[in-house]
């Protein structure tokens, strides 16, 4: 069973990277883009195909984990 | 006074803690981070370094290692804990300290000499110490200290920030801020105080050929305060 995990920036918190990308992006012609933000991206096997237990585990293992959530938030999709 | 130093894949200031730590006497003794116990110590120490690659968060990894809940259990006992550099990040990740190290502001790695102002009310790291202005150095990418306002508000409301950068002077401005640190904060304890975090490193600094001796003061008057 694959989940797939998508770990962000909270809101408000800086994030270097993006502003780099966003000014890097201005800076090839792209002036439209206004704001970036970088994340990480998880595809996690999980044995046993009960789809939700295997999305419960992966709620533990983001917050226990692939999240810090004093500045991350996690997506499971 | 003994003493201990954990290693984990990737700990390069672990060896430079050893010398520092039994150069002003402690006896000290390396742990590998796949031990399950610790040695009888009166400190822990988790040093510097880019454990297991920084790979997901720095410490992030290190902070689930199978020597750690040794570690949390001596710091919930009261035992002395303190963590240097990735160390600071480690004890974050494991939630004995508050907030959590992000990446430097300017997004460049920083290696240079700063000054830390240094608390030195009511723990046994600081206090007594002959000056609370500090020369450290300072070799990290993610040192970047951030905390919600809550948790500020209670580090602040029970003294719990170690150390601030300023300027030679003393002075906790702006312009002494290496990395963007909320509020400059360099290093925190936590509620007890008897476990520090800090990016410095005093171990860096215990010689003049290290371009100064200012670490040799943190440590003379730590193992003072543990005698």
């Amino acid at each position: 069973m694959k989940v797939k995990v998508i770990v962000t920036l909270k809101s408000g918190v800086l994030d270097p990277q993006g502003k780099a990308i966003q000014q890097t992006l201005n800076g090839m012609g792209f002036a439209n883009v206004k704001d970036v933000r970088q994340g990480k991206y998880f595809d996690i096997n999980i044995d046993g195909s009960d789809e939700q237990k295997a999305k419960q585990s992966a709620e533990e293992i983001c917050k226990k984990l692939l999240a810090n959530q004093v500045i991350e938030d996690f997506k499971i999709i | 006074m003994n003493s201990s130093v954990i290693i984990f894949p990737g700990s390069n200031c672990d060896r430079d803690m050893d010398v520092a730590l039994k150069k002003f006497g402690f006896k000290n003794k390396m742990v590998w981070h796949d031990d399950d116990e610790l040695p009888n110590s009166e400190l822990i120490v988790l040093p510097g370094g880019f454990s297991y690659g920084d790979y997901l968060r720095c410490g992030s990894i290190a902070g689930k290692s199978k020597i750690i809940q040794s570690v949390i259990d001596f710091a919930n006992s009261g035992g002395l804990v303190l963590g240097i550099c990735n160390g600071f990040q480690i004890l974050t990740e494991t939630g004995l300290l508050k907030g959590v190290l992000q990446q430097n502001k300017n997004i460049e790695f920083i290696c240079k000499n700063i000054f830390v102002k240094v608390n030195n009310s009511e723990n046994k790291f600081f206090e007594n110490i002959d000056k609370d202005v500090l020369e450290l150095h300072i070799a990290h990418n993610e040192g970047n200290y951030f905390c919600t306002e809550d948790e500020l508000k209670s580090l602040e409301d029970n003294n719990q920030i170690a150390a601030y950068y300023c300027n030679s002077d003393g002075k906790i401005d702006e312009k002494s801020n290496p990395n963007g640190a909320i509020k400059n904060i360099a290093g925190i304890f936590n509620e007890k105080k008897n476990i520090l975090g800090m990016m410095p490193h005093p171990e860096r600094m215990i010689d003049q050929s290290l371009s100064g001796e200012d670490g040799s003061i943190f440590f003379e008057n730590l193992l003072k305060n543990l005698k």
